[in-house]
């Protein structure tokens, strides 16, 4: 099967071979694959918590686990799937490997820092996965004081440090993106001809750059004050708990950008491919990455609707999440108006794209009900503020991260992953999602708080719904686990450009060579002009 | 874009890594990364001066009372040290510019020991905190306020710790890489052509003291008057 013309022909790959090769790399699409790995561990860990989870809420008593142990599982379940998968998710995997290809350079800006920041994100998630095994940790993602600094008996310290030093992984990160899009851009590739991948990216490394440091101290105040008592949170000396919520949320919110805005990104380019269209409303949609990226900034205090915040500093937090909400809309009807009149092929990207913009678009309504004061204070932490995040990080971000790694495999890779399998697995993700989670929309309205692992007798019918998604989710989550692993010794060998797409990164052999191009590419025309590529067979199945 | 410094490319080609075309579009991104660390640094140090701005105009009074506690002629004379400190490393950075190699290593030294000079005062006046039991813990006692306000100028004090902690820690990473610089420079790896890592640095280094110069008038000046 394998010609010898493949064989010999050198990539990243086969340019050496050994682990000091891949540990010591300095190439940005080694280290973006060194990311995969580390991101699919914590995917699957904090699925296995999502799975302790769904099945203690079978039944209404808590008779699969202990109120304490359930508390843990929560905390747990969302520190590993936010901090150490979905942030790093689209853009230290996805963004790594295609940036610069996008823009046509040799590598990041900073290989070396490349690597030192997937060095840090591997020892903080080794300290939260010590914590983790230790005995857990039971405050909620949230680490809300007073409970985490005065009364919580688990492992807060360690896990904060987990989350300090990976947030030093997502700086260095952003700060490496913002300069390679600076300095590194290939002659001709001007800002107008970015594509919006690179955009979105651009976007979500300015909010790394800027929100996270403000995380980083405050988990060092946190510290403070759990170690040495200073009184930065605590009311017995006259320090305010709610400053706490305050600092942690203006990360926290942009935070949800930052894993929504690649996501978007790699929409904005499996939606151009597939309907051979350039996206409708290019410089919309590119200056919407940077509207959300500013206004994400400003609309923390949501959050805080129930937490002492002035009833009038909720109405102008209020309106500005409205705001908010209008870059999020130009994004979903520019999608929409790209299909229109589009030569649509319903490869597996593409029904991912569908199933991420009809998602989205439900957790973006749904996050504009919360965003009503009168709505939120009656909803308010129950399950369907649940569902509202869960339809944007899971039917949002990861519909588009397994969207995007499909639509790059190929890149990635030099095979193609099986057409058939992956459409089914497209499809059972979807029907999964919905199951598991719009009833908990339902739950939530009825009262259903979240965080409890005791309910009323009337609530079962839901859950158990819900629980039954959840498996039928998690089929949907390892098939491609499988297929992706078999295609990689079984798959077709795939093409320079197997889908027909117009960007740089398939310019060049699948997979790519060490410096991506054997020239450096100059740019003549606008992202997304497929005149050049018709023609081109595009190879589904 | 970077075709058009190509025509340098090769007379400073001494240091230039794979991924970049030009020594000038190296020096451009190394330049930008540092601006956009400072950036960085701004929001980190952001996060204590939101706090203490929300407990100083809480417990204004309890916080001027605090504030004179602190010695102010030390606190002045630290900060015209770190002045110094800024002066030296710009001179540091002059120096590269010009090739003067020897003059590179004089004023790094210097502006390593006017920084070790300005953490020991520190390390003498948290000493000093230490002993009148000013320090937030159990021992605390501040003996000019009734005991309704210890709480609060407990506060004031942990904001003194941490942001003065956090900036001597910056301090000291900056005293590391101070060293790693005389090191480079006593071989004469710094000069016209290249001088990248003295520069950004440097750019750390003033960073580091303007922060000082907002924390000084924030802890130490708060209410002080000249002799009337």
């Amino acid at each position: 099967m394998i010609t010898t013309a493949v064989q010999e022909r050198e990539h990243y790959l086969n340019e050496s071979y050994g682990i000091k090769s891949w540990l010591l790399t300095k190439d940005h699409k080694r280290i973006a694959l060194l990311y995969l790995f580390t991101v699919t561990f914590f995917f699957f860990l904090g699925g296995a918590f999502a799975t302790m989870i769904r099945v203690e809420l079978l039944t209404p008593q808590g008779n699969f686990v202990s109120n304490d142990t359930y508390n843990k599982l929560f905390t747990m379940h969302g520190v590993a799937m936010i901090f150490f998968f979905l942030i790093p998710s689209i853009p230290a995997t996805l963004g790594n490997f295609f940036l610069p290809m996008m823009i046509g350079a040799r590598d990041l800006a900073f290989p070396r820092i490349n690597l030192l920041s997937w060095y840090l994100l591997v020892i903080g998630g080794l300290f939260a996965l010590f914590a983790m095994l230790a005995g857990g940790v039971d405050t909620g993602w949230t680490f809300y004081t007073p409970y985490s600094t005065t009364y919580s008996n688990s492992w807060v310290i360690a896990t904060a440090i987990g989350i300090f030093v990976a947030g030093f992984s997502s700086i260095l990160t952003g700060l490496n993106f913002i300069v390679t899009v600076h300095r590194m851009r290939a002659p001709g590739m001007t800002w107008s001809r970015l594509p919006l991948f690179v955009w979105s990216n651009y976007a979500t490394a300015l909010i790394q750059v800027l929100g996270t440091p403000v995380l980083a101290v405050t988990i060092i105040l946190l510290f403070c004050e759990r170690v040495f008592h200073i009184g930065i949170f605590d009311p017995a000396l006259g320090g305010d708990p709610v400053l706490f919520q305050h600092l942690f949320w203006f990360y926290s919110h942009p935070a949800v950008y930052i894993m929504v805005l690649p996501a978007m990104g790699v929409i904005s380019e499996v939606v151009s491919v597939f309907s051979r269209k350039r996206v409708f409303g290019y410089h919309f949609v590119a200056y919407a990455s940077l509207a959300i990226a500013v206004l994400g900034f400003l609309v923390w205090g949501h959050h805080l609707f129930v937490a002492t915040q002035s009833v009038y500093a909720g109405l102008v937090f209020s309106f500005l999440s409205y705001f908010v909400a209008i870059p999020s809309a130009i994004k979903v009807f520019n999608w929409t108006a790209t299909l229109y009149k589009g030569s649509i092929s319903f490869a597996t990207p593409m029904l991912y794209a569908f199933g991420f913009i009809g998602l989205f678009t439900i957790g973006g309504l749904t996050g504009l009900f919360l965003a009503a004061l009168g709505f939120d204070v009656h909803v308010t932490d129950t399950y369907f503020v649940v569902a509202h995040f869960h339809y944007i990080m899971v039917g949002g971000t990861i519909m588009a991260y397994m969207g995007g790694l499909h639509y790059w495999w190929p890149k990635m890779t030099g095979r193609m992953y099986p057409e058939g399998w992956a459409k089914l697995s497209a499809l059972v993700v979807f029907l999964g999602f919905n199951l598991t989670f719009f009833p908990q929309f339902i739950l939530g309205y009825m009262g259903m708080p979240r965080r409890y692992h005791v309910y009323p007798d009337e609530f079962q019918v839901l859950h158990v719904l819900s629980t039954a998604g959840a498996s039928v989710l998690a089929v949907g989550y390892l098939l491609p686990m499988i297929y992706f692993v078999w295609s990689l010794k079984y798959g077709a060998i795939a093409p320079a450009n197997p889908w027909g797409a117009s960007g740089l990164e398939w310019k060049t052999q699948s997979p790519p060579p060490l410096h991506n191009f054997d020239e450096t590419p100059v740019v003549t025309e606008e992202a997304y002009d497929y005149s050049s590529v018709i023609g081109e067979e595009i190879q589904v199945g | 874009m970077a075709s058009e410094t190509q025509a340098h490319a090769h007379q400073e080609s001494l240091a230039l890594r794979e991924q970049f075309d030009t020594a000038a579009q190296q020096k451009d991104a190394s330049t930008l990364g540092m601006w956009i660390f400072l950036i960085t640094e701004i929001m980190f140090f952001g996060g204590m001066f939101l706090a203490y701005t929300v407990y100083r105009h809480l417990y204004s009074h309890v916080f001027a009372v605090a504030s004179s506690s602190l010695n102010v002629y030390i606190g002045a004379a630290n900060t015209v040290v770190l002045l110094c400190s800024s002066l030296t490393m710009v001179l540091a950075v002059r120096a590269a510019q010009l090739s003067q190699k020897k003059a590179i290593v004089l004023f790094l030294v210097l502006t390593l020991l006017l920084g070790g000079v300005f953490l020991g005062v520190k390390a003498y006046e948290w000493n000093e905190k230490f002993v009148e039991h000013h320090v937030p813990g159990a021992s605390f006692h501040f003996e000019d306020l009734p005991a309704s306000d210890q709480g609060h100028a407990q506060l004031f004090f942990s904001l003194y710790f941490a942001m003065t902690g956090l900036h001597a820690l910056h301090m000291v990473i900056g005293a590391g890489l101070l060293c790693y610089l005389v090191f480079e420079a006593r071989k004469g790896r710094y000069s016209a052509e290249y001088n990248t890592p003295v520069d950004l640095i440097g750019l750390y280094w003033h960073f580091v003291d303007i922060i000082w110069i907002f924390l000084f008038p924030l802890l130490y000046l708060i209410d002080r008057h000249l002799g009337r």
